[in-house]
């Protein structure tokens, strides 16, 4: 398998296998095929309501799905008993559309939250150093002691991500990394994935409706449409294309060259 | 969940619309799901690891955090029942009985009854919503998918607070009472501190003071269960949340009034 930039990419780390989900009379995934492979920044585009948030969220366990297969680093992830599950979510960081920080928290309590809860045989020291360490990498060293109601939006972001990074998982899963925040903002958001990626060697699903930011960090980009994953290739591959549901998705988005 | 409640949303809720059930199917639905959320609390509370530093924190919360308000109330209460007692007990000349009367309220019915409806308002909503708020803004999904268990953080934690301070805070709202009681008798009979109390517990029984304290556990439970169960399952956004903390607070009363009496029942079956 090769990105856009003609790297060869490494073996699956999800596998996902005619993933089927209704809810109600709605069906919402009418059978996803897809295949991520490890150190790649795969994106998936698709209109609002189009089932990006459901996916990824069973990727992740969070919902299940009605029929198909899930594998996240080789294990079937519907099938998992909920301690097992426990354990392979400590490999996979999700980074909420809306940062999801805890509101009674500061940023120091978030990003120790997650840390101290599942690496109890670090000092208060390693766990004090470790929170430095990814503010640092976010460039929001000086939030340390901030609620999250004082942070802005682009930082709450930056935050969220901090706070999956800690664990160092080796799947990322970004909801929406661009959303809600200005087109500056974003590409700092952007080229923050693309750092994730470089410094902690992760392998990344993207979610998003912004084809700029599908530009900036996606090796490969699948466009999830009508409940299937509708064309993937290279970004400008996928657009190739006259299939008016992905036509009509470019030409209405506007996309800047940073 | 219908099509119609499928709005396009980027995460349809399926659990946002009930469905279309008779009032007694979701009655019973509603009576197992609380139930298997019940022994959910259960099997958590007993497994490791177990979050105590949580735990004392909503200790903290529950208990110190109603001090002003119980003291305010159970004063009042003390004061208020003392006055309305005297006229009637006067026309038989039994105003000695007075102290012994009042403790036979507050102890047995007046502190662990007004406690927990306090509790339910002010503890009970405040679970349902802080809970709430945390379900529609993802934060207990971002709890699960970090590797924590939210219910045993969450819920576990709130629900051992209420159930381990509320007969605390019982005991202090009597104390309370008694002391307002006491300052209205003396006040209108020069009685002294000693004779006042001395009358209030020489009717007073290890059984009474038992019963309250264990209404006072059942309360405490009772609040802390329906208002993490409330939260922990409400949708809609800002709309349910909003109905959250107001379950929380309507279904708990309603619990506890039914709980007095089936308490009560058993107490003075075995008096």
């Amino acid at each position: 398998m090769k990105n856009k930039s003609d790297t060869v990419m490494g073996d699956p780390v999800i596998s996902i296998d005619q993933v089927k989900k209704n809810f109600g009379g709605i069906k919402v995934l009418a059978g996803i095929d897809l295949t991520v492979y490890k150190g790649e920044n795969l994106v998936v585009l698709g209109r609002s309501g189009s089932g990006k948030s459901v996916l990824i969220k069973i990727i992740s366990g969070l919902l299940a799905q009605d029929s198909g297969k899930v594998r996240v680093l080789g294990e079937e992830v519907n099938r998992l008993s909920p301690e097992r599950l426990q354990q392979l979510r400590l490999h996979v960081g999700f980074s909420f559309q809306n940062s999801a920080l805890y509101d009674g928290m500061s940023v120091e309590e978030n990003l120790q939250f997650p840390l101290v809860r599942n690496r109890r045989e670090l000092s208060r020291k390693q766990v004090g150093e470790a929170v430095r360490q990814v503010l640092e990498d976010v460039g929001l060293p000086q939030t340390l002691h901030q609620m999250p109601a004082e942070l802005s939006g682009g930082q709450k972001k930056r935050i969220g991500i901090a706070r999956t990074l800690i664990l160092k998982p080796d799947i990322m899963l970004y909801d929406e990394p661009t959303g809600g925040i200005d087109p500056i903002t974003s590409v700092d958001i952007n080229n923050l994935i693309n750092k994730v990626k470089s410094q902690y060697n992760t392998t990344s699903i993207i979610i998003t409706h912004d084809l700029t930011c599908a530009r900036m960090t996606g090796d490969r980009v699948a466009i999830l449409a009508d409940g299937i994953i509708a064309r993937q290739g290279g970004f400008d591959e996928v657009f190739d294309c006259d299939d008016p549901r992905i036509k009509g998705f470019y030409n209405y988005n506007f996309i800047r060259q940073p | 969940m219908d099509e119609e409640a499928y709005t396009g949303q980027e995460v349809p809720d399926e659990e946002r619309k009930e469905p279309q059930e008779g009032n007694l199917t979701a009655f019973f639905s509603g009576v197992y799901t609380i139930h298997a959320f019940v022994l959910r609390f259960f099997r958590e509370l007993f497994r490791p690891p177990f979050e105590g530093k949580e735990m004392i924190r909503q200790c903290f919360h529950v208990g110190y955090k109603s001090l002003a308000i119980i003291t305010l109330t159970g004063f009042i209460t003390g004061i208020v029942f003392t006055k309305q007692s005297r006229p009637s007990l006067s026309e038989f000349g039994a105003t000695s009985w007075l102290p012994s009367l009042i403790s036979i309220a507050v102890i047995r019915a007046l502190a662990p009854l007004i406690t927990a409806l306090i509790a339910a308002g002010k503890i009970g909503s405040n679970i349902g919503a802080e809970l709430g708020s945390m379900n529609v803004t993802e934060q207990i999904d971002a709890m699960e998918v970090s590797g924590t268990n939210p219910f045993k953080f969450l819920v576990v934690s709130r629900v051992l607070a209420t159930t381990c301070m509320l007969p605390i805070l019982m005991l202090y709202a009597a104390f309370v009472g008694l002391m307002g009681a006491y300052l209205n008798v003396h006040h209108n009979e020069l009685t002294s501190f000693r004779s006042f109390f001395s009358d209030a517990f020489a009717k007073i029984s290890f059984l009474d003071v038992f019963a309250s304290v264990t209404k006072s556990i059942v309360y405490g439970f009772t609040i802390g269960i329906i208002g993490s169960f409330t939260g922990y399952r409400a949708r809609q956004g800002t709309v349910g949340v909003g109905k959250a903390a107001n379950s929380a607070v309507v279904i708990s009363m309603f619990a506890i009034f039914i709980e007095e009496v089936v308490i009560v029942q058993i107490v003075n079956s075995i008096r």
